[in-house]
């Protein structure tokens, strides 16, 4: 039972660290545009770069 | 893909900018705005979007048009490291391309830092170093492609509702977050038969640790809820779920003090989980239907010209006009007062107030209102009245009244609950007396048991059982192409047993279209067509639209209430034509007149046609059992022959907005559930009157506000879908919340005898709530059955 003391805590970090990631996306708006950022996705490859002169 | 690469342009061309169709055999543009458009987009290498981009025909075209004149620059907001920054809301852009397009304009912009558009909102954001003057510049970079600007106050928005959409889902993620890891722990207790005492404890601890703080906090938005109403001295839904999963939190937090068996924190969680994440699909649900509704209120603002005693003339806005002021409407202008022509001589599109499709001729002297159009000629106007003084304004006022009678509405999930909270309270304290007084266990025994009673019967099947429900029926009108607007709307829109349709625009197309066209002779058709191609009037718009392969004649000259002019020939009026003598067709409807070179007259007639499966759809309510009414505000012998046509039998004619509010109230006070199906502003009273009202999304912008539900597209059988689909969602929500008193009749015993154990719990609550959820989704394919009434 002595891996319990290591291995919970270990859990709990991992999901706390999904937890945090999900509050930071949700804070830097990542939520705010679900339709935009699905469409988004199709173009960005070629979104034109600035001109290099 | 260039007009210039030598390919001919096919038989039925359309528009390469705006994709409209275009009557022209060597034409690649419908106007010189779409042509310096596409130059525009074709200089900046974005040529690509016309691949890209997915045209949608329910939509406006493209087409570039007049400035509206706003001052952008007024609404800049500069900080100090030099960064303006511009909010605006873009009408026009509904695809990915659109957005794509957009952006990449300003990326291509050395000033600009940063320009995002925003496609669920539909609103753009750009901001920029250098001189904040330039926001005019930007903002037609965009505009002059055809996308309508609107400057907006990002801080008159709803910030609230938004705040609260993003605390549901923080709340949600954080309940999620704290289910998923008690629920792991739960389970190793629940099958640890050979765990040790210390063990367990430290479990529960653990438990008891990650599950308290989250419950508080995920619990916040219940128990504001839940004050609120018990403030008001009324019962929610919200009421016996904070009483419930506070009792819960309690007593597990006790339990796991005292060493006992009894910690519910997984259940808890996962109700709080289920509960939120319901809440959060229906009010994002309803918020972008919201959205879209403000959006299009927003759009239809114009600033106003008015002429100063010295002559210059100001742009202001809308309700800053005073009044006596002289205002001048542009041609192709939307009046933004209420007034009295001083001077000029034109014909205006009323429809918006009037529902009336065809244009009226006006002169010196005539009143007009805020919403008209000026199809013609520049004119004068005295104001009379501005701002929520106008007609439009005094509409809406009527349309509020109307609304708050609605909201004495109650919704099914309130009914129940009125019923069912004291139902489990009582039932909570009979446990804890039966407990305590007849078998005299010890109080902590007899409060365990009571407090049981309450968690399994919390109402999470019930409070998924609605919103559950809602959202796959919105998410499937949606599909279809309606947008429901109110929360109670599917509950009200199932208990309709007679639909009230207006005429203009709802069961008609409301847009003129030339009758009989194989009467004329061809050559004479196409010559009218040809000339006609070039005016924006409607009844010319409707002549060449007749005849798309047409090229548009050059050299045509427009005299503004009048006619057309070109090489001799005329195209116009009666009096224009010299045709005072001709008699009329039978019909008596609005006419064009054809002189040629040498005198011969061709009359072209006008209607407005019935809408395609009007009669089909009809037909089909009336069978399974709807009374239908037709109200129109038309005169008697036009909405007969449309009543004929279509096949109503029970039409009323010549009825003012009031009137049409004041029968709708009848039908109500009747004992009738009526729909009232129209478009036009004269009807927003009557819609909001109605028990439940569908408007289509060509019509008002203030007809959509009113209306519960909005539909897109030509088709009238979108009326039957919406019956249909909330039919079927008020069955599905009565089996629902069947199943979940069910669970409960088969938990309320177990819990009272003692029986229910944290796995138990657990087990019933999830599987009660996924299998309303399940019967839920069963809306969102396949087909709904045919209601009958």
């Amino acid at each position: 039972m002595d891996s319990l003391i290591v291995l919970i805590p270990i859990s709990l970090i991992i999901a706390a660290g999904a937890l945090g990631a999900f509050l930071w996306s949700l804070r830097s708006g990542q939520y705010e545009d679900l339709d935009g950022a699905a469409s988004r996705i199709l173009f960005d490859e070629d979104r034109p770069k600035t001109p290099k002169r | 893909m260039s007009p210039y690469d030598g390919s001919a342009p096919e038989t039925v061309a359309i528009c390469r900018h705006c994709a409209a169709p275009i009557g022209g055999e060597a034409r690649f543009f419908c106007c010189a705005g779409c042509e310096a458009a596409y130059e525009a987009v074709r200089g900046l290498g974005l040529d690509a979007f016309y691949e890209r981009r997915r045209l949608d025909n329910g939509l406006r075209p493209l087409k570039p048009d007049a400035d509206p004149g706003f001052d952008f620059r007024s609404r800049v907001k500069s900080s100090a490291d030099g960064i303006h920054e511009l909010h605006l809301m873009v009408d026009g852009a509904s695809c990915a391309a659109c957005v794509w397009l957009i952006e990449s304009i300003y990326s291509k912009d050395t000033d600009v830092v940063d320009a995002r558009l925003n496609l669920s909102t539909s609103r753009l954001t750009i901001k920029w170093r250098g001189s904040a003057d330039r926001a005019g510049g930007l903002a037609e970079m965009v505009s002059r492609l055809g996308f309508r600007l609107v400057p907006f106050d990002p801080s008159c928005l709803d910030v609230a509702q938004a705040q609260e959409e993003t605390d549901l889902l923080r709340a949600t993620g954080i309940a999620g977050f704290a289910a998923g890891n008690v629920m792991i722990l739960s389970v190793a207790v629940w099958v640890g038969v050979d765990m040790g005492p210390a063990t367990k404890d430290l479990l529960h601890w653990i438990s008891a640790l990650v599950g308290l703080p989250a419950i508080f906090y995920a619990g916040l938005p219940f128990y504001r809820s839940a004050i609120a109403a018990l403030r008001g001295g009324r019962l929610n839904m919200d009421v016996p779920i904070a009483v419930g999963i506070t009792m819960t939190a309690a007593m597990s937090l006790s339990e796991t003090i005292r060493s006992g068996p009894y910690a519910y924190f997984d259940a808890a969680l996962t109700l709080l989980f289920f509960l939120l994440a319901g809440r959060y699909l229906d009010r994002r649900a309803r918020g972008r239907a919201r959205t879209s509704a403000t959006h299009l209120l927003a759009i239809g603002a114009r600033a106003v010209s008015v002429i100063s005693s010295d002559g210059s003339i100001r742009r202001v806005a809308p309700d800053e006009v005073q009044s006596g002021d002289t205002v001048l409407v542009a041609s192709g202008e939307r009046i933004g007062i209420d007034g009295r022509i001083l001077d000029g001589k034109s014909s205006v599109d009323e429809s918006i107030v009037t529902g009336e499709a065809l244009p009226k001729d006006v002169g010196v002297g005539d009143k007009v209102y805020a919403g008209y159009v000026n199809l013609g000629p520049a004119l004068r106007v005295e104001t009379t009245a501005s701002g929520s003084g106008t007609l439009l304004a005094e509409i809406v006022r009527m349309v509020e009244v109307a609304e708050r009678g609605k909201s004495r509405f109650v919704a099914i999930a309130e009914r129940v609950t009125r019923l069912y909270a004291p139902v489990v309270h009582v039932a909570a304290l009979a446990t804890f007396i039966g407990w305590y007084f007849w078998m005299a266990v010890d109080w902590q025994v007899a409060m365990l048991h009571a407090v049981a009673t309450l968690i399994i019967t919390c109402p999470c099947a019930l409070g998924l059982a609605v919103p559950a429900v809602q959202t796959t029926a919105s998410g499937r009108l949606m599909r279809a192409g309606i947008l429901l607007k109110s929360a109670t709307a599917l509950e009200r829109l199932a208990e309709v047993d007679t639909v009230v349709f207006d005429k203009t625009g709802t069961l008609t197309s409301g847009t003129p279209r030339l009758i009989e066209p194989d009467k004329i002779p061809p050559d004479e058709l196409r010559l009218a067509a040809s000339i006609a191609a070039s005016s924006k009037h409607p009844l010319a718009r409707a002549l060449a639209g007749a005849v798309p392969s047409v090229p548009a004649m050059a050299n045509v000259i427009e005299h503004p209430g009048a006619g057309l002019s070109v090489d001799g020939i005329r195209l116009g009026s009666r009096t224009f034509c010299g045709a005072q003598k001709m008699s009329s067709g039978a019909a008596g409807g609005p006419e064009i007149w054809l002189r040629s070179v040498d005198g011969k007259l061709t009359r072209f007639e006008f209607a407005d046609v019935v809408r395609e499966d009007a009669a089909r759809t009809i037909a089909e309510l009336r069978q399974r059992g709807f009374q239908v009414e037709l109200l129109s505000g038309d005169r008697p012998e036009v909405v007969a022959a449309v009543a004929g046509i279509v096949g109503i039998p029970d039409y009323h004619a010549g009825v003012t907005p009031a009137q049409k509010a004041e029968h709708l109230v009848r039908l109500f006070s009747a004992g009738r559930k009526a729909l009232m199906v129209g478009d036009g502003l004269n009807d927003a009273p009557a819609l909001t009157s109605a028990h439940a009202s569908l408007s289509p999304a060509s019509g008002a912008d203030i007809a959509q506000v009113s209306a519960d539900a909005v539909f897109q597209g030509t088709r009238l059988s979108a009326v039957i879908e919406l019956l249909d689909v909330a039919l079927t969602a008020k069955s599905l929500v009565k089996q629902n919340i069947a199943m979940s008193i069910a669970y409960n009749a088969l938990a309320v015993p177990l819990a009272i005898i003692g029986m229910v154990t944290p796995p138990i719990a657990a087990a019933l609550m999830s599987s009660s709530s996924i299998a309303v959820v399940a019967n839920a989704l069963r809306l969102g394919r396949g087909g709904v059955k045919k209601w009958t009434r």
